[in-house]
């Protein structure tokens, strides 16, 4: 992402969040990948998920969530028995997990909404996206699944962004702080 | 998925296995031998379990030859998580592998932990789908594993002990030497790189009596040749970044939420708890304070408020009583 702001010539600066209290300098939070029960573990013991849903109440956050940071923005999972704590930010369920195991992960070209060319997005051990309604937009599909959706200032990415050095998605989220 | 086209698909490579490994970064991996057991240690925040028939310590007490677990157990800990599940294979032993892999294992741990399978080789982890964690205990054992195909490093620390001062002597050699090649010109890493190969050359003189010239095969498909210019990219990709190009766990002595912080703060990436957990007085109360001491390792506040009232912790074992045949961290090269 810094590399964004530099490459843009844009002023801002690219923090690690660990405590609630780094929050408040954002405008904007990019949930990554890992596991997203032990991310959502850590959000709510640390008291940062009640932060950042205070922040989309006042709608002044914008929000970027990929693999596990998908699951979390979700209003609802197709699991609903996981132990997760969603952020609830857009209109759409999850599926965990849905390509299957370490072995079925996998590399593959996309078209995304907006972009001229196609994107090659890294799947690991990663959701998709099984339904959406209201304001939520699909920007990119894998097959018939979705991987990307948009709604407001939120984004989410049923991929890696972070491991390639194709920056388009970062750009992306910059232009909707 | 069936609407996937899969000739556009590409699996199991280096990116792939690589990035499947940071997506663990900043956690705790658990051992554990039971589907309850999995369970408490994805209740408690693990990044992921390792499926094991016995922890560390119990494979010391029992002896004999320890191989890869059951495979139902392994099952039935996959089908209990949705975190990542993990198993070890012996030493060399691409069979024990080649099932945990159509298990539907998410990654292989080659471990010193079990009895080794091949007194030669450890695995060509390249011809695997799914990635590899393997253990270290200084830069060479890390560099030859990284060239070999691991996805994932752990210092190797000295298993089933609940002493921590292997794992640490094990990351300070690691890091130790990481710094020393930041003083060092290329040609010198090269010599370093070239050292390292060594070990591969012994075991084809120790086979066919001839010695290796840069054309012949000295390991899975790769020649001498190839295996010195690959092994000097690896070490000068480390020179460049000050770390190893892959995540660095700790592992094989951690037994408190301090060691774990202690283990993040010498810079490993996250920690392995192995005989830890599951034999402490209060497994889940120990497993969930690791995980915080793991996500919150430079705030010693935060260390000191966990660690209160975790009960008794494994007793542990004094490593100079340990017989020096039964030390695990000697096993593999």
């Amino acid at each position: 992402m810094n590399r964004v702001f530099k490459e843009e010539k844009q002023t801002g600066q690219a923090i690690l969040v660990r405590q609630p209290r780094d929050i408040d300098a954002c405008d904007g939070l990019i949930i990554p990948g890992g596991e997203s029960t032990t991310i959502s573990r850590i959000l709510v013991n640390s008291g940062m998920h009640e932060v950042i849903r205070k922040r989309m109440s006042q709608k002044n956050i914008a929000l970027m969530g990929t693999c596990a940071g998908c699951v979390l923005l979700a209003r609802q999972l197709t699991d609903s028995k996981a132990d997760v704590r969603l952020l609830e930010a857009m209109d759409m369920q999850i599926e965990r997990n849905a390509f299957g195991r370490q072995k079925e992960s996998c590399e593959r070209s996309i078209a995304i909404k907006g972009f001229s060319t196609l994107y090659t997005a890294v799947f690991i051990r990663a959701p998709v996206i099984t339904k959406i309604w209201g304001a939520c937009e699909i920007l990119a599909t894998a097959g018939k699944e979705i991987v990307m959706a948009r709604q407001d200032n939120y984004l989410a990415l049923s991929f890696h962004p972070e491991l390639t050095d194709d920056l388009r998605i970062h750009r992306y989220f910059l232009e909707m702080l | 998925m069936n609407e996937f086209d899969i000739s556009k698909l590409r699996h199991g490579t280096d990116l792939i296995k690589k990035g499947f490994s940071k997506m663990q970064k900043g956690g705790v991996i658990m051992d554990v031998t039971t589907a309850e057991q999995a369970k408490i240690a994805e209740k408690s925040g693990a990044v992921a379990v390792m499926a094991l028939e016995r922890v560390p310590a119990d494979i010391r007490a029992h002896g004999g030859v320890a191989r890869m677990a059951d495979p139902t157990i392994i099952k039935q800990i996959i089908d209990t998580v949705s975190i990542p599940v993990m198993a070890k294979a012996r030493i060399g032993h691409f069979v024990e592998a080649q099932a945990l892999e159509a298990l539907g294992v998410d990654m292989i741990d080659e471990s010193e932990v079990l009895t080794p399978a091949d007194p030669f080789y450890h695995i060509d982890k390249r011809v695997f789908t799914i990635p590899f964690v393997c253990g270290c205990r200084n830069l060479g054992e890390a560099t030859r594993r990284i060239w070999e195909g691991a996805a994932m490093i752990r210092t190797k620390g000295e298993a089933g002990t609940g002493n921590i001062i292997e794992a640490v002597r094990h990351q300070r050699m690691v890091t130790g030497m990481i710094r020393t090649l930041k003083t060092m010109q290329n040609a010198q890493v090269q010599n370093v790189a070239e050292g390292y190969c060594q070990n591969y050359v012994t075991s084809f003189k120790t086979l066919t009596n001839q010695d290796a010239d840069d054309k012949t095969v000295v390991f899975g498909s790769y020649t001498y040749s190839t295996l010195k210019k690959e092994m000097f990219e690896v070490l000068k990709e480390t020179k460049e970044l000050q770390r190893l190009p892959v995540v660095n766990f700790a592992a094989g002595g951690i037994a408190t939420p301090a060691d774990a912080a202690l283990m993040m703060q010498l810079g490993n990436d996250g920690v392995f708890v192995g005989s830890g957990i599951f034999k402490s007085k209060n497994p889940e109360k120990r497993a969930k304070a690791i995980v915080e001491a793991v996500a919150h390792f430079d705030e010693p506040a935060k260390i000191a408020e966990v660690s209160k009232n975790l009960g008794d912790a494994m007793l542990g074992i004094e490593i100079s009583t340990i017989p020096k045949e039964q030390l695990l961290q000697e096993r593999g090269w």
